[in-house]
């Protein structure tokens, strides 16, 4: 596999906070990647500096194999969709999306009017007379028709109603089947998009804690329930990343567990239910306490 | 889908359910992995590796640029494979409920009688 975009012992500092903490990894030619963290976690200042609007404080990133800064090839091939995306004064939609045909080589007119109908966004009205949903959703469709072979959705859809982001999830989907790219996509609505995504990498303090294929994540813990002690006999040494409990009654999240031992665990009258990636994230994310042991398990 | 378990077995199970029922006959054209992913709504990749599954299983079989079909004996294979995983599916999940309600095989063996015949 080839990779657009390789990054090594990135680090961002403001100050003493270091907004991005020595973050390697790789994103592959031709997939989806979810950037999932919490807030202030630095999603969005990896993602600038991905798109040469940062400086690395230190560390390596090489987009397309060059560095990205006041690259024009480079730029030309990228497209970043921000929430808080600035228009110049008295802009229309249709002047938003002729001026994106100019940046972006790959730039489909007839898929942006296409999508522009979709999402009920009106041409000739001025950009600050729109609602925050229509806002978000020109960002949405230029993101879409720019059709650029690396693009970045940050938390794209303020306002978007349910019907808007289903819409923008399927014709995501259909696009990306005709024209494969990499995207990025950065969210807190975890649930919705965990099934669009093949890769996920899990942004917390600075520091990347999650890098795993969507696939491998699912399933990697289960929530085991049941009587207190039956609960404990059966997690004997394990670790467990969270705990509940309430009565007699616990419920701990632990790691995977074989056939075998989802056999024992039904027999010792536990009940075993899956852990949603959104879960799973909360888990790898709530706890500062735990955060040192998970990464050095998860950096590897 | 369940959350549970990879999402590509899902989807090659879904496609093996459609085999069992008859919906997908025999040396018929199955969807395309892209519209497979559009319609369950995951990454086309996903859907991808589920459909390679049944293919390196012998399930599905690729005509170059036509596309996948179900091949000849599918059904029965796929019948066979479930059969040998009722027991360890249904079965013994169904006795260790009984166990912890009292109820006994003789007993189990009458419900599931007159719930057939219901």
């Amino acid at each position: 596999m080839s990779a657009v975009v390789e990054v090594e012992g990135l680090t961002r500092r403001f100050g003493s906070l270091a907004a991005v903490n020595d973050a390697t990894f790789r994103v592959e030619q031709n997939q989806i990647y979810g950037l999932l963290g919490r807030n202030g976690a630095g999603k969005t200042t990896l993602m600038q500096l991905l798109t040469g609007q940062e400086f690395a404080t230190a560390g390596s990133i090489r987009v397309f194999g060059e560095n990205p800064v006041e690259n024009a090839p480079v730029l030309q091939n990228t497209c970043f969709i921000k929430e808080s995306q600035k228009y110049p004064e008295d802009f229309q939609p249709r002047h938003v999306f002729t001026s994106a045909a100019w940046f972006f080589p790959h730039w489909d007119a007839d898929f942006a009017a296409r999508l522009a109908t979709e999402f009920r966004v009106p041409l000739t009205r001025k950009m600050k007379k729109l609602s925050r949903g229509q806002v978000s959703a020109v960002g949405v469709i230029v993101g879409l028709a720019s059709r650029a072979p690396l693009t970045f959705f940050d938390e794209p859809y303020l306002g978007l109603d349910a019907v808007a982001r289903q819409l923008f999830y399927d014709r995501l989907l259909e696009d990306f089947s005709e024209h494969p790219r990499s995207i990025i996509l950065s969210t807190h609505l975890i649930d919705e998009v965990s099934n669009l995504l093949e890769h996920v990498l899990v942004i917390d303090e600075g520091r990347i804690i999650i890098d795993a294929p969507a696939d491998d994540l699912r399933g990697s813990v289960t929530n085991v329930v049941g009587a207190a002690s039956a609960v404990d006999a059966f997690i004997g040494t394990r670790e467990v990343l969270h705990r509940d409990g309430i009565g007699g009654l616990a419920s701990v999240t632990i790691g995977a567990l074989s056939p075998a031992e989802q056999a024992a665990a039904r027999t010792a009258g536990l009940e075993l239910s899956p852990v949603s990636l959104q879960q799973l994230i909360i888990r790898r994310t709530s706890e500062n306490t735990q955060t040192t042991e998970n990464e050095m398990e998860k950096s590897a | 889908m369940d959350e549970s378990r990879p999402i590509f077995l899902q989807i090659a199970e879904q496609i093996e359910g459609d085999i069992i029922s008859g919906a997908l006959g025999e040396e018929t054209q199955v969807p395309s992995t892209n519209e497979f992913a559009a319609f369950l709504r995951v990454n086309p990749a996903t859907a991808g590796k589920g459909v390679n599954l049944l293919v390196d299983e012998g399930i599905l079989y690729k005509k170059r640029g036509i596309g996948m079909f179900v091949a000849e004996g599918a059904r029965a294979r796929l019948v066979a494979k479930r059969r040998d995983q009722f027991s360890t599916q249904y079965v013994r999940p169904l006795i260790e409920e009984a166990a912890k309600l009292g109820i006994s095989a003789d007993q189990l063996a009458e419900l599931i009688r007159k719930e057939q015949s219901a």
